[in-house]
């Protein structure tokens, strides 16, 4: 049982060194997580948690993802005023040195692009360095969310486009080839020698030993090229970025958009294009993530032409043909359209050719804002292919990550 | 991982001497090996002890340090650990000359890992071979035992900071009791138990000193104890026996582990004594690092004195002091925002000797109050180096800064406080000079000075374990609470109970109340309760 992993000699040697390999009893993240996982059968909660890191470069921002875990400890904590809205760092103290009088202002980052620690996923700043980067770890993220949460798979509706071709051993060539094909090889040989008269058809005796067998009788099969073919996704990511989405606002929307497009990344294993909409009164398409997620503005809000314009897009380029498509929308649900006179038949437009439209909604008011009074009815009728979800606070990554499970599970069909 | 080059070595070697020439004191051998960055990422989880047990707390923890290598590849200089021999850790790319450098700098920390107090109980010991024996032991009882093991470490682990550090440095020293009798006597039968006025406690002093020099120091303190219990107090030496006996009750019962070990009812069973080992191997590994911890800035200052010191005069290197001014100014430059341990710490061991070669830290020029005079005090002691190496020996980070932040080093690196305040306007941190006062500085320092909270532990009752926090103007961090307690449940094998102190929901941020809680776990679920 007791499989020794080190070896004697270097223990002797004392040689501490050659003796670490911590190298040879690394675990894979994959194992890892399946033993994290197992801690819930034992009773306990999970450990690891999904960590993103970045940096600001020219090009826009690199980010890894990596897993993180808290050690639990009693430790002192800092003096907190439970009615301040403490839900940013504001009032932090540190060291400092150089000059300046009490009270002057001695510099300024952008809070959406966290510090050289990198270990500040808090903030909405995650962008893009090159394309291929944000592909790779996106990927890496969406794997670990399907392993972590088990979203549910998102469903296919079959239409399919070509993705890749393989190569397969299902056509078939005489003389040469890679492998024999007994069974035609076979009726050839006996078609040749009842040609020959070795065989006589009435009787069908004949001793197998004196058959002949030429050349091209021989039937291999080959490699040949085969098209297959894999449903393929399209998702409009459509952001409110009008004055009042400031802050945490924009922070959940943005947050919860990046997990949604690494998870879909995942799903689809690369095969997810991504369309990026921004609108304010007015709406307009933007080139990539980086972008989309960056752009401020500030003026008033009009939900309508969003949506007409995801419309017209999908049916100019005639996209519902051969797409999956989703619409994942984040807003405060202000609208200057305050009964959703226009806004109601884009979306029912939109509805259409999605399979699902996630609304994510953000703010911590406690009225209903115009887009949920005017939407509530929607809501409960395409159940299906609506959804609506409220987050209210500064999110966790669990919650953020409930809110896309909300947003994109299948619909329960509930007997009642 | 190889040793260092024999060219290397040689170079190392007379580093060692013109260090000891200077007055370091460390052992004679040493090992330097030459690693990679990569090695040096594995290393980072393990606390840089090559051989420190396995656990995949771990290898999550490698695997965010390899994320974040991609983002900021960075070439570590150098890392040293307390072992014997002590053996220190190199990129093999280095120049000579950083080399040079690089080596100073362990070398400092070498003494001081070596003549610091707070290390006395790692002296007697190789750690990297108990570690050793501890990994060998764990990998064993993981595959007689299972899973299990692992839960076992985790737990332990969550707990391994309510040590009893400071009682077992008292019992690495020479003394064996808690306080001398001259010490209890003076210190807290007179002053806590008698309550005697200054004047009174003034004339035992005068009395004690006069048998002192009737009868000689040894032979005076016994004579002098001994007429005191037969004429004064009779119940001098019942109550120092039974302080004696409470002192050493209380150290058990605030070192968590150790009391778990010595009364779980859980891990009495025979079962269960294979976990008592993990507590064990936790509790001492967590022991050693304990010096390390408490040490940071006083440590990584000293090593920076040094190198700097010894490079500066050392022949070998000679043109290279430009290269060397740049390197080192990285390392020991005090950044705009933030705290450089490297170098508030230099800064401090080079103005703790100033005072002392001035004659500033003495009660004399305390009394100096024309400003003029203490401005240009200057005494010439020529006692600073000698200073130094006798702080270096007794003070820890929160001693040292106790001791040395004052206003005048403060000022003298206009260092300040800073502030960082969101702007939602312009959507950026914006940093502010909070304060120039040594003492908003201080405390901002002492803040993130590791500090455990201290616990009182009890069974009285119904057999549950009770802790008590002693309440430090400070509330323990929420969320980790129901985990350690859980883990604890698991430990002890009944419900565990925890009181501490919130703040009250009713504070404002001139006014804090404070709110007494109760945290219960059965079954690991919590129950809060505010009593």
């Amino acid at each position: 049982m007791n499989s020794r992993k080190w070896n004697d000699i270097s223990i002797f040697h004392e040689d501490p060194i050659s003796l670490s390999s911590p190298i040879t009893l690394l675990k894979s993240l994959d194992d890892l997580l399946k033993k994290d996982q197992a801690r819930e059968q034992d009773g306990f909660p999970r450990k690891i948690q999904i960590g993103r890191m970045l940096k600001p470069t020219k090009g826009g921002n690199k980010i890894v993802v990596v897993p993180t875990l808290e050690e639990s400890k009693l430790l002192h904590d800092q003096v907190r005023i439970p009615q301040q809205n403490q839900s940013d760092d504001s009032g932090e103290e540190g060291g400092g040195s150089g000059e300046g009088e009490e009270g002057e202002k001695i510099g300024e980052a952008p809070a959406h692009e966290p510090g050289q620690s990198g270990d500040n996923a808090g903030e909405g700043g995650e962008g893009e360095g090159t394309q291929h980067e944000i592909e790779a770890s996106a990927y890496e993220l969406g794997k670990m969310l399907t392993e972590k949460f088990e979203l549910p798979n998102i469903t296919t509706k079959g239409k399919k486009v070509l993705s890749h071709y393989a190569f397969e051993l299902t056509d078939k060539n005489a003389g040469t080839g890679q492998l024999l094909d007994k069974k035609d090889t076979l009726k050839r040989v006996i078609e040749t020698n009842l040609n020959l008269g070795r065989i006589d058809p009435l009787t069908a005796k004949f001793d197998p030993s004196q058959l002949l067998v030429a050349p091209r009788d021989k039937v291999f099969r080959i490699l040949s090229r085969e098209k297959e073919y894999e449903s393929q996704a399209l998702v409009f990511f459509v952001r409110d970025y009008s004055g009042s989405m400031w802050g945490l606002n924009t922070e959940i929307v943005v947050q919860t958009h990046i997990l949604l497009y690494s998870w879909l990344t995942y799903q689809y294993r690369n095969r997810v294009e991504t369309r990026f909409i921004l609108h304010d009164t007015e709406a307009k398409e933007v080139s990539d993530f980086h972008e989309y997620h960056r752009s401020r503005a500030a003026g008033g809000t009009k939900i309508a032409p969003a949506w007409e314009l995801i419309d017209e897009i999908v049916r100019k380029e005639g996209l519902a043909r051969d797409y999956n498509i989703y619409i994942f929308y984040g807003t405060d649900g202000d609208d200057s359209d305050k009964e959703g006179k226009s806004t109601l038949p884009a979306i029912r437009k939109c509805l259409n050719f999605t399979n699902r439209a996630g609304i994510t909604l953000a703010g911590s008011r406690n009225r209903m804002s115009p887009l949920e009074n005017y939407l509530e009815e929607l809501i409960r009728t395409r159940k299906k292919y609506l959804r609506l979800d409220r987050i209210s606070e500064k999110p966790d990554e669990n919650r953020l990550v409930e809110g896309i499970k909300y947003l994109t599970e299948e619909e329960q069909h509930a007997t009642a | 991982m190889q040793l260092l080059d024999q060219r290397s070595k040689k170079i190392m070697e007379g580093c060692k001497d013109r260090a000891r020439e200077a007055g370091l004191n460390f052992s004679r051998e040493t090992l330097e090996y030459i690693i990679s960055n990569q090695d040096l990422l594995e290393l980072t989880p393990k606390n840089m002890i090559p051989t420190l047990y396995d656990f995949w707390f771990h290898d999550v923890e490698l695997h965010k340090q390899k994320g974040k290598y991609k983002l900021y590849p960075s070439n570590p200089y150098e890392t040293v650990i307390n072992t014997r021999p002590p053996i220190s850790f190199y990129n093999d790319n280095n120049p000579d000359w950083l080399n040079v450098m690089i080596f100073y700098h362990v070398l400092g920390h070498i003494d001081f890992f070596q003549n610091n107090t707070y290390f006395q109980r790692t002296w007697n010991e190789d750690f990297k071979e108990q570690a050793l024996a501890d990994k060998r032991r764990i990998a064993q009882l993981r595959s007689d035992q299972g899973r299990w093991v692992d839960y076992v470490i985790e737990f332990a682990r969550q707990i391994d900071n309510i040590n009893s550090y400071y009682q077992e440095l008292c019992r690495a020293g020479a003394e064996n009791k808690v306080l001398t009798k001259m010490d209890y006597f003076f210190d807290i039968f007179l002053q806590q138990e008698k309550e005697l006025t200054e004047i009174e406690y003034l004339k035992e002093v005068e009395k004690f000193n006069s048998y002192i020099q009737k009868y000689g120091e040894n032979e005076g303190e016994r004579i002098f104890f001994r007429d005191t219990s037969k004429q004064r107090y009779p119940e001098l030496e019942e109550r120092y026996k039974r302080y004696c006996q409470k002192e050493k009750k209380s150290d058990q019962n605030r070192d968590l582990l150790k009391f778990l070990i010595d009364h779980s009812p859980k891990l009495q069973k025979s079962e269960n004594q294979w976990m008592k080992e993990i507590l064990e191997i936790i509790r001492e590994t967590a022991l050693f690092f304990e010096a390390q911890i408490r040490t940071k800035i006083i440590n990584e200052g000293w090593a920076s004195y040094w190198h700097e010191k010894l490079f500066l005069r050392d022949e070998r290197i000679k043109t290279h002091e430009t290269d060397f001014s740049i390197t080192n100014a990285k390392v020991t430059s005090m950044p705009k925002v933030g705290i450089n341990p490297y170098a508030l710490g230099k800064n401090l061991w080079e103005y703790a000797e100033k005072l002392a070669e001035t004659g500033k830290d003495t009660w004399i020029f305390q009394q100096v109050l024309n400003l003029d005079q203490r401005k240009n005090y200057d005494q010439q002691t020529g006692q600073g180096r000698e200073r130094i190496f006798e702080l270096r020996k007794n003070l820890s980070d929160f001693s040292f800064l106790w001791y040395y932040l004052d206003q005048d080093f403060v000022d003298a690196h206009r260092l300040f406080v800073s502030e960082k305040k969101f702007n939602p306007v312009r959507q950026t941190w914006e940093y502010f000079v909070k304060s120039r006062n040594v003492e908003d500085y201080w405390n901002m320092i002492k803040d993130q000075m590791y500090h455990p909270p201290s616990l009182k532990i009890t069974t009285k009752g119904n057999g549950r374990l009770k802790l008590y926090h002693e309440f430090e103007g400070k509330p323990l961090v929420q969320e980790y609470i129901q985990d350690v307690l859980r883990g604890l449940e698991f430990l002890w094998g009944e419900p565990v109970e925890l009181t501490s102190h919130i703040v009250s929901p009713k504070s404002t941020p001139e006014d804090i109340q404070w709110t007494k809680v109760r945290y219960t776990v059965k079954n690991g679920e919590l129950n809060v309760k505010m009593t």
